[in-house]
């Protein structure tokens, strides 16, 4: 029971360390850069005390949960060896998580509104609604596409850095054609597609894949879903662009 | 009350938000792979611990960080901070903002959740070799070099992409020498650019660029506003395989020296 609570307490002490370097930088600018005083003290104590209690139950949760789903599904698969329905699960995995990530809906509903600006989307509200929509469909589509080419690679043992390369080369290219307004939104979107729920997930997929193949190393293989995942957007979203 | 009910309201969203990965998950065990995962319970468990977590986690960041966080950024782009700022900015008058751009980043991408799971499993398949602390420091520096850079480029209007593709320039070069001397640690890099934009730097980062975009003669919100994440992303993987070639190099430089005394000594 004491050894429960002191590793409970340990947690809480790990987390807090997380949260400091952003107590230190916001107390910094707050007092000596900007001079002013801290407004409502207790709430923001409260405020950082739940966010220690929540981080350390999420990184508990991980282990718990998250890590062991996504290998134990890796292996279930592996074993299995039907490559339609992993592949169809990464592609669900990735196109589910997307498509109602509340990051995307914003970045999504900005998009239409620099584009309505810029003139290339009529400027009434059901054409800004009907091209923020067909955004996130493209966004989701490019989440899962990405995540079927990632695990396929892990199967076939091909260089991430080749395709990932590749990628960015395409990137580019699709830079000079796409129209400039988008250009941000397409680079951004790579960021926002992969959550807090999603990325242990997708990782221990991943990991957990490249352990039960013979031949595949978990470091090496393992990783690299994550970076297709946060590439592809770039792409698709040009592409939609110049298209839509 | 009013904590309790923000409690409940992130509590329904972070289910929402859970829920279509739970729906793809137990469709595949139930019709697909038909045979129950080992420890069901606990897993059920561990799920009920995240979302406890990320709603108090994120109830905590809105409550207390994101309030402070978004005002600071609209002060210290704000012209009565500035002080008398010319109709065309000299890129001088902003470095407050840069140094708060470069240390926000850095520290909301240490507390960044999906990064310390990144780290933890990371350190786990290596063995040790990739150590938890050493990730995270490396890519909130990572971070942080380009939310200031990317500050610096709304500040002076100049072309995102040509950062950009500098950017990718400096990453294919990296990368074609860490496949020869840190060949491992290349996905693991490539991974690192997609996590650090989630919970707790997109929504300081993005007040940021909102406020600089718009406090800044000749910006607009919507067009300048964008960017800051891509610097975000793209940073990280310099710098993580930056990290690698350097470590590679000490240790070619310690294996030499070693050489050297051993031959030496004989």
């Amino acid at each position: 029971m004491l050894a429960g609570f002191l590793s409970l307490l340990r947690m809480v002490a790990g987390s807090l360390r997380d949260l400091a370097p952003i107590l230190l930088v916001i107390g910094f600018f707050q007092i000596v850069v900007l001079q002013q005083p801290f407004p409502h003290l207790e709430r923001i104590a409260l405020g950082v005390l739940l966010v220690m209690i929540g981080l350390t139950l999420f990184i508990q949760g991980l282990e718990m949960g998250l890590f062991p789903i996504g290998e134990a599904m890796a292996q279930a698969f592996a074993r299995k060896g039907s490559l339609f329905w992993l592949l169809a699960f990464a592609f669900c995995l990735g196109f589910g998580t997307t498509a109602a990530e509340p990051a995307l809906i914003a970045v999504a509903d900005e998009a239409a509104e620099a584009m309505a600006e810029a003139g290339v989307v009529a400027q009434d509200e059901a054409a800004r609604q009907a091209y923020a929509l067909g955004l996130r469909a493209t966004v989701a589509l490019s989440v899962g596409a990405s995540l079927v080419l990632g695990v396929f690679r892990i199967l076939k043992g091909w260089p991430v850095h080749v395709l990932i390369i590749g990628g960015y080369v395409i990137v580019v290219l699709l830079t000079f054609f796409a129209p400039p307004e988008i250009v941000g939104v397409a680079y951004d979107s790579g960021g926002v597609t992969t959550s807090t729920v999603t990325v242990p997930l997708v990782t221990a997929l991943g990991v957990g894949l490249a352990s039960s193949i013979r031949g595949r190393n978990p470091l090496t293989d393992g990783f690299g879903l994550i970076a297709f995942a946060s590439m592809f957007p770039m792409i698709f979203v040009m592409l939609y662009g110049m298209v839509a | 009350m009013e904590l309790m009910l923000h409690i409940s309201d992130v509590g329904v969203a972070t289910m929402l938000d859970v829920l279509p990965i739970a729906v793809v998950i137990v469709f595949f065990q139930a019709v697909v792979i038909r045979r129950k995962p080992p420890k069901l319970q606990r897993i059920v468990t561990g799920f009920l611990y995240v979302l406890l977590g990320l709603t108090l986690f994120l109830v905590g960041l809105e409550e207390a960080l994101f309030p402070l966080g978004k005002i600071m950024a609209q002060q210290l782009t704000d012209p009565a901070f500035l002080g008398a700022v010319p109709a065309v900015p000299r890129w001088t008058d902003y470095l407050w903002v840069y140094a708060f751009a470069a240390a926000i980043g850095f520290a909301t991408t240490i507390a960044e959740p999906s990064l310390i799971a990144v780290a933890v499993k990371a350190n786990q398949v290596s063995g040790g070799t990739v150590s938890v602390w050493g990730l995270r420091v490396t890519v909130a520096i990572g971070v942080a070099a380009g939310v200031a850079l990317g500050s610096f480029r709304i500040v002076t209007g100049t072309p995102l992409h040509w950062y950009i593709i500098a950017g990718y320039a400096a990453l294919i070069l990296q990368t074609w020498r860490a496949v020869r001397v840190a060949a491992p640690i290349v996905p693991l890099a490539y991974d690192s650019g997609g996590v650090t934009t989630s919970t707790v730097t997109v929504p300081l980062v993005a007040a940021l660029g909102l406020g600089l975009a718009s406090t800044i003669p000749g910006r607009s919100p919507v067009i300048d506003g964008f960017g800051l994440i891509a610097f975000a992303s793209l940073f990280p993987m310099i710098s993580v395989l930056g990290y690698a070639d350097l470590s590679a190099w000490r240790a070619r430089r310690r294996r030499a020296r070693d050489a050297k005394q051993q031959g030496s000594m004989t």
